[in-house]
Formats: C-alpha cells, sequence, structure tokens
C-alpha cells in the first residue's frame, strides 16, 4: 500500500464556540484530483487552510508523507511541497507578471549585500513556463490586473508548479470563469496530474468537478460525508450530495405545501365570494 | 516627471530673468527638494508597502533636539550625540511599526498620534532640561568639525550670473539625497525585500499567503522612514548649528505631496522612488521658485495644494489608460 502524500486523521477546528470542522478523515495520493465539495459553511476552506499551514488543527493528526507536521505559516507547507492558489488572493493586479510569478521566492544572484533579485532569468523563465500551458504574454512587465480570469489563475498555478508543488490546492479556480476559460484552466489542472501533482480542487460547480474528478470528498456542517470514487458516485448523486439534497427535497416539499395551501386559500375564498353573491 | 520639467519651464519663463535659471537660483531650490527628497524617497517606500507616516516632522523635531540637547548640554561628542540620535528615532520608528502591526488599526491613525506624543516630549523634556525651547551653540562642541564635513559641508561653484562673484552653494544634502534615492531604486527593483514591498502594499494576505514576512518589512519600512527623519534632522542642526522644537512640523504632509506627485498610489503597492525624487524637486522649484517670481510666498501653500490635486487627478487617468491599453 502507498502512503498518501497528505492525510489527515480526525481534524477539529474550534473558532471560539463555533465548530468549523469536526473529526474530519481524508487522504490524498500523488496523480490524482480530489474534489472538495460542500454546500457554503461546510468548512472547506478551513479544512484547506489547515491543509496549507495558515490554521493549526486543534485535534487531530496532520500527515505529509506518512510524517506527522506542525505547520506555524504557509511558508512551512510550501516548503514540503504544498502550494495552494486561493480564488480571489491569486495574484496582486498592479504588479507585472513576473514580479508576481516569484514573489516570495525571488530568484537571487550574488551574495550578501550584492544579492539581487535575478529580474532578466526571471522573465526568461515566466515567458517559458506560461509558454508550455499556452499563455503567450506579451511583456513580462504587463501588470497581472490586464489579464483575464482564466489567465491569472493559470499563471498561479504555472507558479505552484514550477516552484516543485508536489501538492496543489485550488480554491474555486473557476468560480468566476466563463465557460472557456474555465476549460482553460481545468485543462491545465489535467496536465498538473499528468505531471504526478496531487491536485486538491474545491469547487461548487458539478460539472467542473465531476469530468476532472477522481474522488469527491463531500463536506457538511464541519463532518464528511465520506470519500467516494468516480465509480462509486454518478454525477447526480454528486449534484444531490453537493447541494445538500436532503434539504433541497424538504424544502421543495415545503414549497409544495405552501403552493397547495395558497391554491386552497385562493379556492376558499372564490367560494365565499360565491356564496355572498347568492346570498 | 514630466511635472517637474513643467513646472521648471513654467518657473523658467516666469522667472528666469529674476535669477531662478542662475547657479545659485538652483543651488537654492535643491537645497529644499534634497531635504524633503530624503524624507520623501523613504516614505515613498513605505507608501507603496501601504502605510502612511505621519511623524516624521515630530521626529525630525526630537531627533534634533536629542542631538543639541546631549552635546551642548551634557557635552557629548557631536558624534555619540548623533549616534544615539538615531538609535532614538530607530526605535520610535519600531514602535510604530510593531503598533501598526500589533493593533491592525490604520497607520494614519497610529502614526497621528505619535505625531503628537513625540512632538509633545520633545517640547516637554527639552524645556524640563534647558529652560528653553530652542538650544543653541552646537557650533562649539567637541567634533562638530569632522560633522560638518558628512552633514553640512557645500560644493562652491562661481556664479557666472552673479554681478557680485558670489559662489552658488550646492550642499552636501544633495548627495545625501541622489544617493538615498539610488539605494532605494535598487532595493525596489532588484532586491527580494523590493518585491515584497510592492506586494504587501498591494495585498498584504496574498503576499503573507505565499510567505512574504508582511510584519517584519512594515516594521522596517518605518524604521526607514524615521531613521531619514534623523538624517534631515541631524543636516538641519550641523547647518545651523543649533535645534528647535518645531523644526520638522508639517514636513511629513509634504513628504507625502511630493510621493503622490512623484506618482505612488494612496492605496500602496504601486509607485517609484525616482517619482519621489520629482516630486521632491517639483516642491522644491515650487516652494523656492515663488520667491523669484516676486509674488507673495504666502501663495505657496495654496499652489502646493492645487499641485497634489491635480497630480492625483493626472496619475489616474494616466494609470487607468496603462490598464485598459492592452
Amino acid at each position: 500500500m502507498k502512503t498518501p502524500i497528505v492525510e489527515v486523521r480526525n481534524i477539529s477546528k474550534y473558532f471560539g464556540s463555533v465548530i468549523a470542522l469536526n473529526g474530519v478523515s481524508m487522504d490524498l495520493y500523488p496523480s490524482e484530483v480530489m474534489c472538495l465539495l460542500g454546500d457554503n459553511g461546510a468548512g472547506k476552506s478551513t479544512l484547506i487552510k489547515i491543509l496549507s499551514g495558515v490554521h493549526r488543527p486543534d485535534e487531530g493528526v496532520y500527515l505529509v508523507e506518512g510524517k506527522e507536521v506542525h505547520f506555524n505559516s504557509p511558508r512551512d507547507a510550501l516548503d514540503l511541497g504544498i502550494a495552494t492558489v486561493y480564488q480571489d488572493l491569486a495574484m496582486i493586479p498592479l504588479m507585472s507578471v513576473t514580479r508576481n510569478f516569484f514573489l516570495g521566492s525571488e530568484l537571487t544572484v550574488g551574495r550578501g549585500l550584492l544579492r539581487r533579485f535575478d529580474v532578466k532569468r526571471a522573465q526568461r523563465i515566466v515567458r517559458e513556463e506560461l509558454g508550455k500551458m499556452g499563455i503567450d504574454i506579451r511583456d513580462p512587465h504587463q501588470p497581472v490586473g490586464t489579464l483575464s480570469g482564466g489567465e491569472r489563475q493559470s499563471v498561479a498555478i504555472a507558479r505552484a508548479v514550477y516552484f516543485g508543488a508536489k501538492v496543489l490546492i485550488l480554491d474555486e479556480p473557476t468560480s468566476a470563469l466563463g465557460v472557456k476559460q474555465a476549460g482553460t484552466v481545468l485543462r491545465y489542472v489535467a496536465q498538473a496530474r499528468a505531471r504526478g501533482i496531487a491536485v486538491i480542487l474545491i469547487t461548487h460547480n458539478p460539472h467542473h468537478a465531476y469530468p476532472i474528478g477522481d474522488r469527491f470528498t463531500i463536506l457538511k456542517r464541519g463532518r464528511t460525508l465520506g470519500t467516494y470514487t468516480k465509480a462509486e458516485l454518478s454525477r447526480e448523486e454528486m449534484i444531490r450530495m453537493m447541494s445538500g439534497g436532503e434539504e433541497l427535497e424538504k424544502l421543495e416539499e415545503e414549497l409544495r405545501a405552501f403552493g397547495d395551501q395558497a391554491a386552497r386559500g385562493l379556492a376558499n375564498a372564490f367560494h365565499e365570494e360565491e356564496l355572498s353573491e347568492w346570498a | 516627471m514630466s511635472g517637474a520639467i513643467l513646472v521648471w519651464v513654467l518657473l523658467a519663463i516666469v522667472a528666469g530673468e529674476r535669477g531662478f535659471l542662475s547657479l545659485r537660483g538652483t543651488a537654492n531650490y535643491l537645497q529644499v527638494a534634497a531635504e524633503l527628497g530624503i524624507l520623501a524617497v523613504a516614505v515613498a517606500l513605505l507608501m507603496i508597502g501601504g502605510e502612511f507616516d505621519l511623524s516624521i516632522g515630530s521626529i525630525i523635531g526630537g531627533a534634533g533636539m536629542v542631538i543639541a540637547v546631549l552635546s551642548v548640554q551634557y557635552g557629548w561628542n557631536i558624534w555619540a550625540a548623533i549616534g544615539v540620535s538615531l538609535i532614538v528615532s530607530l526605535v520610535v520608528g519600531a514602535l510604530n511599526g510593531l503598533l501598526v502591526v500589533r493593533t491592525k488599526l490604520p497607520s494614519f491613525i497610529i502614526t497621528l498620534g505619535s505625531l503628537f506624543i513625540i512632538r509633545g516630549l520633545t517640547i516637554a523634556e527639552t524645556r524640563g532640561i534647558t529652560g528653553r525651547t530652542q538650544v543653541g551653540g552646537v557650533k562649539h562642541v567637541l567634533g562638530y568639525d569632522s560633522a560638518v564635513k558628512f552633514f553640512a559641508s557645500t560644493l562652491k561653484i562661481p556664479d557666472p550670473a552673479s554681478s557680485r562673484g558670489l559662489d552658488a552653494a550646492f550642499p552636501i544634502s544633495i548627495f545625501w539625497w541622489l544617493l538615498i534615492a539610488g539605494v532605494a531604486t535598487y532595493i525596489l527593483l532588484r532586491t527580494r525585500p523590493g518585491n515584497w514591498i510592492f506586494g504587501i502594499g498591494g495585498d498584504p494576505h496574498a503576499a503573507r499567503n505565499v510567505g512574504v514576512p508582511v510584519d517584519r518589512m512594515k516594521v522596517f519600512l518605518f524604521m526607514a522612514t524615521a531613521a531619514s527623519a534623523w538624517l534631515v534632522a541631524t543636516i538641519q542642526v550641523i547647518s545651523s548649528g543649533s535645534a528647535d522644537t518645531l523644526r520638522g512640523q508639517y514636513r511629513e504632509f509634504y513628504a507625502i505631496i511630493a510621493v503622490v506627485i512623484g506618482g505612488t498610489l494612496l492605496t500602496g503597492g504601486y509607485g517609484s522612488a525616482i517619482g519621489a525624487v520629482f516630486g521632491a524637486l517639483t516642491v522644491g522649484m515650487v516652494q523656492q521658485g515663488i520667491i523669484f517670481t516676486g509674488v507673495d510666498s504666502d501663495w505657496f501653500q495654496v499652489i502646493l495644494g492645487v499641485m497634489l490635486i491635480i497630480a492625483v487627478l493626472v496619475n489616474n487617468f494616466i494609470r487607468k489608460r496603462a490598464a485598459e491599453a492592452k
């Protein structure tokens, strides 16, 4: 049996009296895309923040390649190859593509006081890396704010891959994108998987999750409803579980009942009117 | 930069005949621009990093007074007094930074508080120790002559325009200004911390998430503005031979204006040290140039305010155009 590259066992996280995560377990292997699904407030973002080193779990263990870890900052996670691309925080719009790409991990030449940011080499690498994924940036000096949403996400993913990510956590990478741009991003996710990278994909959109995902973990109110392989879960079932199927059914029933009541009320009113006319 | 050229051309037309274009006129506005520019370059780094420092004017007063009181009142060697003054300034800057980082309050509020605290402490302590609010006689203390070489010497060039054969004196502060601007530009564009400064100003959360030490950088930047205030204080005390508790008033605002005229965004994440150099030059030219034009210098503040607003409007317009043009 292979060891998972990342594993959490019975992780819990509390914010004051709020239980954000309650005994969640999950594992992840190289070359797979794990889709993390769930409604708002289900604990998806808390879980990925624990995985990426932003939060520390209050209970449970976190293992990377079989060894227990305690991260104090995202830097610690990055050092072990766990990179996170956030939905809105991916890039700094006013900074150039190159500066964004290398922010926090700048290439340097020289030593001591003469240690400096190797801008030329950085620009060449950015051009090459983005070229590999089919993004032709006209000018590496170009502010990221002038790129499209899909290009921006792709640059962020390319950055993580370039810096040796073994685990790539993508937080809603397609939520703000049109169909075509979302396709670009998903294609790049597939490319990353083919290179042996383990991907955790958080998304609301079952139509993005199902085609790319190998396994699916569904969270609800801080607990996991289980992890399923694609074979175990049809698209319809997945959609039902994601959107809190039972609740939707209940709601539907309620609405139907309400509709019936309203219809009855209307009928009664009509009846009375009729009676009064007779009187 | 274009603004600085525009102002120069305007003043050259209006006041060129009256001495603005002469070497002495040039030395005159460069001196004013240099003292402002030293501050503006440091403030530019801080503002690109997304913070304000309103306390630097008060630090100028306080740091100058530390030098004067220690050397004149207690008989210290001037270099020791200058050293202690630098340490005090750095500590004040670090406190500003730590308060901003720890409390997460806007730096505008924190440093507005320290503006008054430092000014008040300077006045109260100086009066308590010396009984006055001005301390003179620095020119007679130990080590003064060697300090002059570094902080108050001038490069004298005969001014051909002067009928009385007077020299144009270019103070060493111009050298400090350009040196600091050069170092700041190098840091911003060619080093890791420079890239971090843009990052923390552009989006501190994003920067933190990719591993940038946001808090540490911010504290350093506040220490840098405090150090720039110390340098200006030292230059002023050494060249005038005295310190005044009220020195440096409004300098914090002039520095911000110079930085903004130089194209740095008020919200952080964008700007340059070179821009701050030209911003300071513009303010210096206007402040001194207005005297050459013969217009009452009371109008300086009016022009400064108008320039600030126009500069922000023009910068916004240019940036919008640049962002749209793909």
